[in-house]
């Protein structure tokens, strides 16, 4: 006898719906933002006046400095500020 | 039919900076982490957004420390579950209305069916584009016979058959990948 009846299949993949788009998007654009994430880093890391207007608030100090403030820049930016 | 490259090659591939076998790989998780974070942990959306979107990017990070490309599922899984502790632990998730809501430990029946949905979704991959299609619009997405009708350019009144026959190619693409599972009525990992 199979495991496997129609009940059983539909339910499984019933148990799987996608994940809402937008966040499957922001995740597939993390390769993207690893040339502008090094960058903001570099130069947080030379300059103490901007690290710390990143740290007070990093979208608005992104935005000033003509990055894009995208989620994943974002929360890339606050895990690294978050492990430093 | 849809190729289906292994895991493992997809992880090679994002080590040596291939894009598109990241957007790939990311695709093939998303669905598994976001199920082991709204219903293996029962996260409100804000809260598994949070999660998700962490889980990619430790993923990204962390690929070099992957010692075995094989072992990308359970590794994934792994870090889901650590980062949905963490977003419990920090106190973030939005209150909880209903008692019967709070899940202070991960649903294990529900993260060991979420792993037994993730082999169905993986051999669904071994069935034609118009097979996966249907299947997965039927029970996944939840959508009706008329817009699956509409969307795939079909009768409506022959997806119901069509249903069924994909189901019977599904069970025996199931089988073939684990036949002692199949002839035992157990369940054995391939």
């Amino acid at each position: 006898m199979s495991t496997y009846d129609e009940d059983r299949l539909s339910g499984l993949i019933a148990a799987l719906p996608p994940a809402p788009e937008g966040w499957v998007l922001a995740a597939q654009e993390l390769p993207f933002v690893r040339t502008e994430l090094d960058a903001v880093v570099a130069k947080a890391e030379a300059d103490d006046e901007f690290r710390r207007a990143l740290i007070a608030d990093l979208e608005a100090t992104l935005a000033r400095e003509g990055y894009e403030p995208e989620r994943p820049l974002v929360d890339a930016l606050r895990r690294h500020f978050a492990d430093s | 039919m849809a190729q289906t490259v292994p895991a493992a090659q997809l992880v090679a591939r994002c080590r040596a900076g291939d894009e598109g076998a990241w957007a790939e790989l990311v695709e093939r998780f998303s669905r598994y982490v976001y199920a082991i974070a709204t219903q293996g942990f029962r996260l409100r959306d804000h809260d598994a957004e949070d999660v998700f979107q962490e889980v990619f990017a430790k993923v990204y990070e962390r690929l070099d420390s992957l010692r075995n490309d094989e072992a990308i599922q359970p590794w994934i899984a792994q870090l889901t579950r650590r980062v949905c502790l963490d977003k419990l632990r920090s106190g973030s998730r939005e209150e909880i209305t209903d008692e019967s809501e709070l899940a202070v430990d991960p649903d294990e029946d529900a993260i060991a069916r979420i792993d037994d949905a993730l082999d169905v979704h993986e051999a669904m991959r071994g069935l034609s584009d118009n097979c996966r299609e249907i299947l997965d619009r039927f029970f996944a997405r939840d959508e009706t016979y008329r817009t699956i009708g509409d969307e795939l350019e079909l009768p409506a009144g022959t997806i119901a058959s069509r249903i069924s026959r994909c189901l019977v190619k599904l069970r025996d693409e199931l089988e073939g990948r684990n036949p002692l599972a199949a002839e035992s009525g157990g369940q054995v990992n391939v």
